[in-house]
């Protein structure tokens, strides 16, 4: 009975997103106004403790999608349901408490953080903002978060520029983590990082996917990379989603164009691959 | 403090090269301090070239220099031949009035600019932006001294504020109170002219560098946090933002002798611009060096403070990075 209600509630979405639709406007005082959508009509739902990778080329409105999910932007229309409370609409004011469950962590962890902090600065400031406590107890979970994945309270006072990539993509992890998150938005987060350190920060990621029972929704153009990651994997191309599903029926019988040309660098590399050492079919 | 040792040596070269090129550029002027003489037949040519030899005008220019050059040490800046006395106390009696007008004219900048600026970056393309790019544009636009013009017939015609020197009649008569009011009151107008004058341009250079701190993915990470504006604006944009800010200040602390010597002249306040005006219109050079060797001076202390703040203010300074961010 225990065990049936534990998977009844790691299968309850803890996000659904329903009908997301969002449109900027082009032009000026001089120039005609253009409406221009960047998302329409965006359905996913990821259950609590999983991976959604929503996978798409350049333009194709992932970021936006992020965006909207931890309400940097406002959508047009459509719901965001976290547990059981729309976002989409809330005023700043109410989103708050929201803001700490739901973090977002960018592709250039140099230019996402503030260049005047330190390491511990940079990682306690969310506590700081969302009145977590004293200072003294800030610094504290700030230095107990960074060790937990992998930076030495030692380098808490160094500033931030003089962390490696891998070392401040560490830090944007801690600094997401730091608020104790249920979903963490992790917008192209593995993009420009060489294999070795991408490879720490995917298993750091699972660590912490683990021991902090998170959900993530993974923001990639990198779809055989998010098939090693995610449950569950969403194609985007123009604004809309054009093809979604478990990853092994994706992958195994990818329908749209766009799925189809986003596996093909995977395949043309195994190919070359293959032929390089001597090896047919 | 290498780098400030640095700055310093090469500030005391710069002033050694402004103090020579003036020099040089005053021999090249035509006509001297006792041309007017010569066109007086009551005063004999033997007069004029005694007159000369007195202040040492017949010397080589090296000589002169070098002469002058002491006088500088010893804080003299010379001696002026139209008011028969040292150099430095006639400045320095004209560079506080001076001082007191450009001081709290930059002060008020400032104050603000600085947070103006914040604001319409904030509310990039709302309605506040756009007036205050409509009203900053005028103000560019606009000269200085139509603004001075323009301000001096509106207080004429109005009479709200007294308008012409400094004191009013009477003014030992007052309390020390009254002094301070009387003061103020003359002030009004030329500050008002040095304020409207200068407050577009300081808006404009801190507004353009917080809209790019803005648009920068910390800020975006920082608003997912539930960071309200206020702070968001003073402890992330405006720090980051403040180099610019900075070098701008520096310029303003340096032009605080040189910045308002046209409205001084039209608004009638005794300062530095009068007297430098009337110097040179008589040729006594070695004030007109004086007045510019002061202004040099505060060039280089004004762009020497905004290292200093610049050091203090950026750690990448600090650490010696030259990648920006």
């Amino acid at each position: 009975m225990g065990s049936d209600a534990r998977v009844a509630k790691s299968a309850q979405p803890f996000l659904r997103v329903r009908s997301l639709t969002k449109r900027y406007v082009r032009g000026g005082v001089l120039q005609k106004r253009i409406h221009v959508d960047a998302v329409r009509g965006i359905d996913l739902e990821i259950p609590a403790c999983k991976t959604l990778a929503l996978v798409g080329s350049s333009g194709s409105g992932k970021s936006t999608v992020a965006r909207c999910v931890t309400r940097l932007e406002r959508p047009d229309a459509g719901e965001i349901w976290v547990g059981g409370t729309d976002i989409a609409g809330l005023a700043n004011r109410a989103l708050l408490t929201f803001r700490a469950a739901i973090q977002m962590i960018c592709q250039d962890a140099v230019t996402s953080m503030n260049p005047r902090f330190s390491a511990a600065e940079t990682v306690e400031e969310p506590l700081l903002i969302q009145r977590r406590g004293a200072a003294k107890q800030c610094r504290q979970s700030a230095l107990e978060i960074m060790s937990e994945v992998g930076v030495s309270a030692d380098w808490a006072n160094r500033s931030v520029m003089e962390f490696s990539g891998g070392q401040r993509q560490r830090l944007a992890i801690a600094r997401a983590l730091v608020l104790q998150p249920k979903l963490l938005v992790l917008d192209e987060a593995l993009s420009g990082l060489d294999l070795s350190t991408e490879a720490e920060i995917i298993n750091l990621l699972l660590d912490v996917q683990a021991a902090h029972s998170l959900t993530y929704l993974f923001i990639s153009h990198d779809l055989p990379l998010m098939a090693r990651l995610a449950d569950t994997i969403a194609v985007m191309c123009n604004g809309t989603i054009v093809e979604q599903g478990p990853k092994s029926q994706l992958l195994s019988n990818p329908s749209h164009p766009e799925t189809k040309s986003l596996l093909l660098p995977a395949k043309i590399f195994q190919k070359k691959y293959a032929e390089m050492l001597g090896v047919s079919g | 403090m290498k780098y400030l040792l640095r700055r310093l040596l090469r500030a005391a070269l710069l002033l050694i090269g402004v103090s020579a090129l003036c020099f040089l550029f005053t021999e090249m002027a035509p006509g001297s301090f006792f041309d007017e003489m010569r066109l007086n037949p009551q005063i004999s040519p033997e007069t004029v070239t005694a007159l000369r030899a007195r202040y040492g005008l017949d010397q080589p220019l090296i000589v002169r220099y070098s002469r002058w050059m002491a006088s500088v040490v010893r804080g003299d800046f010379g001696y002026s031949i139209a008011y028969n006395s040292p150099v430095a106390p006639l400045l320095w009696t004209r560079a506080k009035n001076t001082l007191l007008l450009t001081g709290t004219a930059t002060f008020l900048v400032w104050l603000i600019a600085v947070p103006l600026a914040a604001w319409t970056a904030a509310s990039h393309g709302r309605w506040l932006d756009k007036a205050a790019a409509v009203v900053s544009s005028v103000l560019i636009s606009v000269p200085e001294i139509v603004i001075a013009i323009a301000l001096l017939a509106l207080a004429v015609r109005t009479r709200l504020v007294p308008v012409g020197g400094m004191r009013s009649l009477g003014f030992q008569e007052f309390s020390t109170w009254g002094q301070i009011q009387d003061i103020a009151q003359r002030m009004v107008l030329p500050t008002a002219v040095l304020v409207l004058s200068s407050i577009a341009v300081v808006e404009r250079h801190v507004r353009a560098s917080v809209l790019e701190v803005l648009q920068m993915p910390y800020i975006q990470a920082a608003r997912g946090l539930g960071i309200s504006r206020t702070r968001l604006l003073f402890r992330y944009a405006l720090p980051v933002a403040a180099n610019p800010a900075i070098s701008l200040f520096g310029f303003s602390l340096a032009t605080l002798l040189s910045g308002s010597l046209l409205v001084e002249v039209v608004t009638g306040w005794p300062g530095l611009g009068p007297l430098i005006l009337d110097a040179t219109l008589s040729r006594d050079l070695l004030l007109v060096i004086g007045g510019v060797l002061l202004s040099a001076l505060f060039m280089v202390a004004g762009n020497f403070i905004a290292d200093v703040l610049l050091l203090a203010f950026d750690p990448r300074i600090r650490t010696g990075e030259s990648h920006a961010n």
